[in-house]
């Protein structure tokens, strides 16, 4: 085909420019936290430098907000959703339940209806009425409910694919179910409770509107309302320090994120499976 | 014959109820207290906090008044960003994209593809707070990359956020999100078959031709199901709050950022209710199509 080239070159081009579409808003966050002086625009550092770690890592309460309160909260979600989604899944899966596959799909669309800040006026004041308010347990829980649904429709189908002959070996063993659970489900299901639980803990890390909303004392708040640790009074942005502590707050989910992705690639993200 | 159990009914009850209790006070029983919220006057703070008196529909009544509506900062008037928003960002930006980008890499394995996808990914998994931030630095009027890039090519500096707010959230929403249905039709496109494209080229189909006759039939449903998710994610999303806060003077102020200012940052909760509400029906509504489309694709 003569026109084989030419179409080649036009693809190839138009792929470039789909990349920097993609690329140029991120490019800033690759120069500006190593730039002791850095502004909003792209610019490649003089002198290479570790100063704005040096200080945002010297910043007390920016670090309690990063490796204790977001990690007690993100902690919290996926131990929550992990064990309390496998039961679930698990029940609905080896049960006799009468119609327990329209629950599963029920509750999951019932999820994407009660969401966002439409749900949390109610959760709100649901939080607020149990004493709640304030309180990590608070934020874990609505968050762990919000994701629930998503987790044990993933689990379900990692449970349905699971052969039922080691549970009956050990039923004839006489274990109970909750050995069987432990002892044998935990451990054959590990990649699908390691991309529920990822999931659930990258959720947590990211989550904005729940903690702003849940939680009002600054001591308490997770990193990803900390940031604003690094505005001035008059509400003037630190962008040196800014930009570096968005590094150490984005790494591990993007580590995490892209560790899942290799080894189960794309099926289970956002939880929808075809 | 019977399905095999390994599990009694009691227990598997148990071992589903720390879930159905959750469930139930996370996401079932706010769905119904809104209602009752709705119609009335509650509060926060002052006389309605302490003894909130039922107002009938006044909240509604108040949210649909055809006289103040479709003024700005008001509730028709959110509406209003809020359908264009999700039309250019969802159906025509993510989608749309996304169906470009699953084409132009379809059945190919190099370098620009790999780069794509991995910044597509990244741009869509990376926390929302950071990423309000790299676009507020890309947007910036003096200083920002984008006019920085457009000066190389003559054009004079814009205040993006300031000149066209909602078109910026557009672009800033497709660019955020478009990696889900890239994802999703590029998994829908390996699917198919590769002997009925072999078979177009061997008569001589054109690309459109075999696009049109053989991969858009076959994508069908997964389009439909795209659409109406992205839709309801996008109608929901607050992520454009941390770019604008939903201004200047309300011009990007959607639904959920509406919302939030009505009834989490006021605390007016019966008419915050009153929203909530709507916006819960609309994704009801949203929700029951997305079921309808997935049945029937089931018993087909």
């Amino acid at each position: 085909m003569k026109s084989g080239w030419l179409l080649r070159v036009l693809t190839n081009a138009l792929g470039v420019l789909l990349a920097l579409f993609f690329l140029l808003p991120l490019l800033w966050f690759v120069f500006a936290p190593f730039n002791e002086r850095a502004t909003l625009s792209v610019r490649i550092p003089e002198a290479f430098s570790l100063h704005n770690f040096e200080v945002v890592l010297n910043n007390d309460t920016a670090i309690r907000s990063l490796v204790q309160n977001s990690l007690l909260i993100s902690g919290g979600v996926m131990i929550l959703t992990a064990l309390i989604a496998t039961l679930a899944a698990y029940g609905f899966s080896r049960g006799s339940l009468p119609g327990r596959s329209i629950i599963t799909y029920v509750l999951l669309l019932f999820s994407s209806v009660v969401t966002g800040t439409a749900s949390l006026v109610p959760i709100f004041v649901l939080i607020y009425n149990i004493g709640m308010f304030n309180t990590y347990q608070g934020v874990i829980l609505t968050l762990v409910g919000g994701m629930l649904p998503t987790s044990i429709f993933i689990m379900r189908d990692f449970i349905d694919s699971l052969p039922r002959s080691y549970e009956e070996a050990a039923m004839v063993s006489g274990a109970s179910s909750l050995q069987i659970v432990r002892d044998i489900v935990f451990p054959t299901l590990r990649p699908g409770v390691l991309v529920v639980a990822v999931l659930a803990f990258v959720n947590g890390w990211g989550a904005f509107l729940t903690p702003l909303i849940l939680i009002r004392n600054a001591a308490m708040r997770p990193a990803a309302i900390a940031f604003y640790q690094f505005y001035s009074d008059e509400g003037t942005p630190n962008i040196p320090l800014i930009s570096a502590y968005a590094v150490l707050y984005t790494l591990p989910v993007l580590i995490l994120y892209l560790i899942i992705n290799a080894r189960y690639g794309f099926r289970f993200f956002g939880g929808i499976k075809q | 014959m019977q399905r095999r159990t390994t599990l009694s009914r009691p227990m598997s009850l148990a071992f589903i109820s720390p879930a159905f209790l959750l469930v139930a006070l996370f996401l079932i029983y706010p769905f119904f207290s809104i209602f009752s919220m709705s119609f009335t006057n509650q509060a926060l703070t002052g006389a309605a906090a302490r003894n909130p008196q039922y107002v009938g529909l006044d909240n509604y009544a108040n949210l649909f008044d055809v006289d103040t509506w479709m003024t700005r900062g008001e509730f028709g008037s959110s509406l209003w960003i809020t359908t264009q928003f999700v039309f250019g960002s969802a159906l025509i930006g993510q989608a749309g994209l996304g169906m470009l980008i699953a084409l132009l890499f379809f059945r190919r394995r190099d370098l620009v593809r790999h780069v794509v996808y991995t910044l597509a990914i990244v741009a869509w998994i990376t926390p929302d707070v950071v990423i309000g931030f790299a676009w507020f630095a890309f947007l910036d009027p003096t200083q920002g990359t984008l006019n920085n890039i457009l000066s190389i090519f003559g054009v004079p500096a814009q205040d993006w956020l300031l000149q066209y707010p909602l078109l910026s959230v557009i672009v800033f929403n497709t660019w955020r999100g478009t990696a889900f249905s890239m994802l999703l039709f590029t998994s829908a496109l390996n699917s198919i078959s590769p002997s009925y494209l072999e078979t177009s080229q061997v008569i001589g189909a054109s690309r459109w031709q075999q696009f049109r006759d053989i991969l858009f039939p076959m994508l069908q449903t997964t389009i439909a199901t795209d659409l109406i998710l992205i839709t309801l994610w996008t109608f929901n999303t607050f992520t454009p709050y941390l770019l604008t806060g939903g201004g200047p003077s309300y011009q990007t102020e959607l639904m959920s950022i509406y919302t939030y200012r009505i009834g989490l940052q006021r605390f007016e909760f019966g008419r915050g209710s009153a929203v909530a509400v709507t916006v819960m029906l609309i994704n009801l509504l949203l929700a029951s199509i997305y079921l309808f489309i997935s049945r029937t694709r089931k018993t087909r």
